[in-house]
């Protein structure tokens, strides 16, 4: 096999409704792959035979709080990490409860795949379709659905094939690129790191094997450059007296010492002097670096400002459309003034208006209603105080997304999507 | 490496690190490092150095000293705020008992490392911090691999794991009402071999206390403690020469050690990648109840 996955990591995170396995996949997956630790057995296996459990109850290792122990739910999303000889993985295992869906995207806002699981018993419930179009809207481009219990449905194919086809048919509507089905038992442990022997007509890898081998480095964007600053460094030191220093996280593209670059909104050239990473100059720099960047001009650029190159720049925006998942306990209210954070910067805003809100289950528009309370996904249109340097979420992330906070309570509210 | 445009995973944990200490720089007024001495605040303050050169770190290191603290403990915090030129802020868990604020534990069990919240909710108060960064760690225990990396706390330092912020992205939500503070946590994704393979790496010193050494010990309910005059002897308790190092170091009365010959870096990250123990596994604060952890977190603790 390729090597090319050798020391990269996995971010990726679960999904699903409530009860169809999601924490104890995790729990299955991190025992078979031998990346539990003795005194983490001995615990989760007192902690099973205190609810009077006969085998180890596997979702104990993730499900953490003391009231996800008591309900046998899972509230906020648990990160786990492990590691095969090919490859670093860090796990986000998600609540599947529609209570708790903020947390389920902050879990997978920060992931490059999704497993989604599905009880065979049950197929796709409501939540199947949340939470797979929250992943769509996140992009997240690769997703595995696992056809999970399938040792309640006698390892039956018919069952498998029913749901597979319900959900080939549902994301025809959603926009990402690589899914892939498995059948499991997530308690039992088929096809999770060992081969299942009881499904011997399923002809695929075990989901392990696939979270080893997919490839996900070309989801990122290495053409537009965008550096949003963060920070400015000034020591004033004796050694440095007249450094100054833009920090922060290349956003998208690749920097290199001596290119020509915009600084924005001010619009004025300069050129890259240097590049540091911590003391140490490089040539380079490409995401997700952390970079400190000097200019050959004496320009004065502050936090919320974006180095670009001149040929491709961002839209500069105060009407903005976008989708926003609403997360707020209390709904949408067109007369308070949301902050957006975007990028590094904050700003005020208004909801214009609300342009539609989307049926989860059957991804129509729904025009008529125009409520947005919590775990609605609306298309909004908004207006900035002063104008955001923003590009299509489709075609990057960071540049693409904000969220809004309640400027009374402090909270935020919702994630939003520019589009 | 960089050939095609992939970082390794230390690296693209390095980015994210010092991603989440420059916002907490930007974003808040009165941010502070906590810095208890161990392996994890000494790499946060290493990302931090990295984060704002050549700038010096623009906060100050604060120290919650129990007064049971290893010797190398203070002498290596001392050496090290002066060499970076931070300032340090120590504040005493002595001070706050000969204050009357809380009473001093007794019994077999006797520990200050609880005491240490009241100490460290004052310090956080009187210094008006609004951000406290701490080297904890996800992989570390059941009830941390839940938390954010800016985290809320009330305005009595509590936090409350039922309601956390939504984090999208990496997009964090500082905002906060006067009197509440933050806790902030930039090695969030880091496990305990990402740690020492990074240390190794970047050529990071550390306390001697990490690596192998002979000391007298005490083995206690299978946990091996350095025998010191802050540690009582119990019943048919006699102190022995052993060859140990410690995996965290903490108050020196709770802090267990580990039978080792590890006695350089490469021998360590060796030793921690074959190890079938979490690193808190020697830790008895942690084994007084199933959510200690939490308990000890929802009223403040680091
Ligand atoms: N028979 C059978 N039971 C399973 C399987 N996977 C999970 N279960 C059981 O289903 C129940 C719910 O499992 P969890 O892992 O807690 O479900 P979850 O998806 O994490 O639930 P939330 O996080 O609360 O949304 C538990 O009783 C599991 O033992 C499986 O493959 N077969
Ligand atoms: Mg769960």
């Amino acid at each position: 096999m390729s090597t090319t996955n050798q020391n990269s990591l996995l971010r990726f995170t679960t999904a699903g409704s409530v009860d169809d396995g999601k924490s104890t996949l995790i729990g299955r997956l991190l025992y078979d792959s031998k990346s539990i630790f003795e005194d983490q057995l001995e615990a989760v296996e007192n902690s099973s035979r205190k609810k009077g459990l006969e085998n180890a109850d596997l979702s104990l290792l993730t499900d953490g709080l003391r009231a996800e122990r008591e309900q046998g739910i899972t509230i906020d999303v648990a990160y786990r990490y492990f590691a095969t000889p090919r490859r670093k993985f860090i796990i986000a295992d998600t609540p599947g409860h529609v209570q708790y869906t903020r947390n389920m995207v902050t879990g997978a806002s920060t992931a490059d795949l999704a497993i989604i699981l599905i009880d065979a018993r049950h197929g796709l419930v409501e939540q199947t379709h949340r939470h797979s179009f929250i992943a769509s809207l996140l992009g997240i481009k690769h997703l595995v659905v696992c056809v999970n219990k399938m040792d309640l449905v006698d390892f039956n194919e018919d069952a498998y094939q029913t749901i597979t086809s319900a959900f080939r048919n549902f994301s025809s509507r959603l926009d990402i690129p690589d899914i892939k089905f498995i059948p499991i038992s997530a308690l039992l442990g088929d096809n999770v790191v060992e081969a299942s022997a009881k499904m011997p007509w399923y002809e695929g890898g075990t989901l392990l094997s696939h979270l080893e081998e997919v490839h996900v480095g070309s989801d990122r964007n290495l053409q537009d450059c965008r550096f949003p600053i963060q920070y400015v460094i000034r020591p004033q030191t004796d050694e440095a007296r007249d450094f100054r220093g833009y920090a922060g996280r290349i956003a998208s593209g690749v920097f290199k010492v001596g290119d020509e670059v915009v600084a924005l909104p001010s619009g004025m050239q300069s050129s890259v002097k240097e590049i540091f990473v911590g003391a140490d100059a490089v040539e380079r720099a490409f995401p997700p670096q952390s970079v400190t960047i000097t200019l050959e001009s004496d320009i004065d650029l502050s936090r919320g400002d974006m180095l670009v190159r001149e040929n491709n720049q961002p839209q500069s925006l105060q009407e903005i459309d976008a989708q926003l998942c609403w997360m707020g306990e209390e709904g949408l209210n067109p007369g308070v003034r949301y902050i957006v954070r975007h990028g590094t910067t904050e700003v005020k805003s208004m909801i214009r208006e609300v342009l539609y809100k989307v049926d989860i289950n059957t991804l129509h528009r729904n025009e008529d209603d125009k409520q947005v309370g919590m775990n609605d996904i609306a298309r909004v249109r908004l207006r900035t105080a002063s104008p955001l340097l923003a590009d299509d979420y489709r075609r990057n992330r960071t540049t693409g997304s904000f969220i809004l906070i309640d400027p009374g309570t402090n909270l935020t509210v919702a994630a939003g999507f520019v589009s | 490496m960089t050939q095609d445009y992939q970082l390794d995973h230390l690296d693209e944990l390095e980015a994210e690190s010092m991603f989440v200490l420059r916002e907490v720089a930007a974003q808040f007024e009165r941010p502070a490092i906590l810095f208890s001495g161990g392996k994890d605040s000494i790499v946060v303050t290493h990302l931090a150095a990295k984060a704002f050169a050549p700038a010096r770190i623009p906060m100050p290191l604060v120290h919650i000293d129990t007064g049971h603290n290893f010797l190398e403990t203070l002498e290596f915090r001392d050496a090290l705020a002066e060499r970076l030129g931070v300032q340090l802020v120590v504040g005493s868990v002595q001070a706050t008992i000969d204050a009357g604020r809380v009473r001093e534990e007794t019994g077999a069990q006797a520990s200050r490392n609880r005491l240490q919240t009241t100490t460290l909710l004052d310090t956080i108060e009187e210094g008006k911090y609004d951000a406290c960064i701490g080297g904890a760690r996800r992989d570390e225990e059941k009830a941390r691999a839940k938390e954010r990396f800016f985290s809320h706390r009330d305005d009595f330092g509590q936090w409350d794991p039922k309601h956390q912020r939504p984090e999208l992205w990496n997009l964090f939500n500082g905002n906060h009402m006067p009197g509440e503070h933050f806790r902030v946590f930039p090695l969030n994704n880091w496990t305990e071999l990402d740690i020492w393979n990074y240390i190794t790496r970047e050529k990071i010193a550390l306390p001697s206390l990490y690596f192998a050494h002979d000391r007298k010990c005490v083995v206690r309910d299978g946990v091996i403690l350095a025998h010191s005059e802050h540690l009582p002897h119990r019943d048919g308790e006699t102190p022995e020469m052993m060859r140990v190092r410690f995996r965290t170091l903490g108050d020196l009365t709770i802090t267990g050690a580990i039978a080792s010959d590890a006695d350089t870096l490469e021998k360590i990250t060796a030793e921690v990648a074959a190890t079938r123990i979490t690193e808190r596994g020697g830790r008895v604060d942690d084994k007084r109840s199933e959510t200690s952890m939490e308990d000890r977190k929802k009223e403040g603790y680091f």
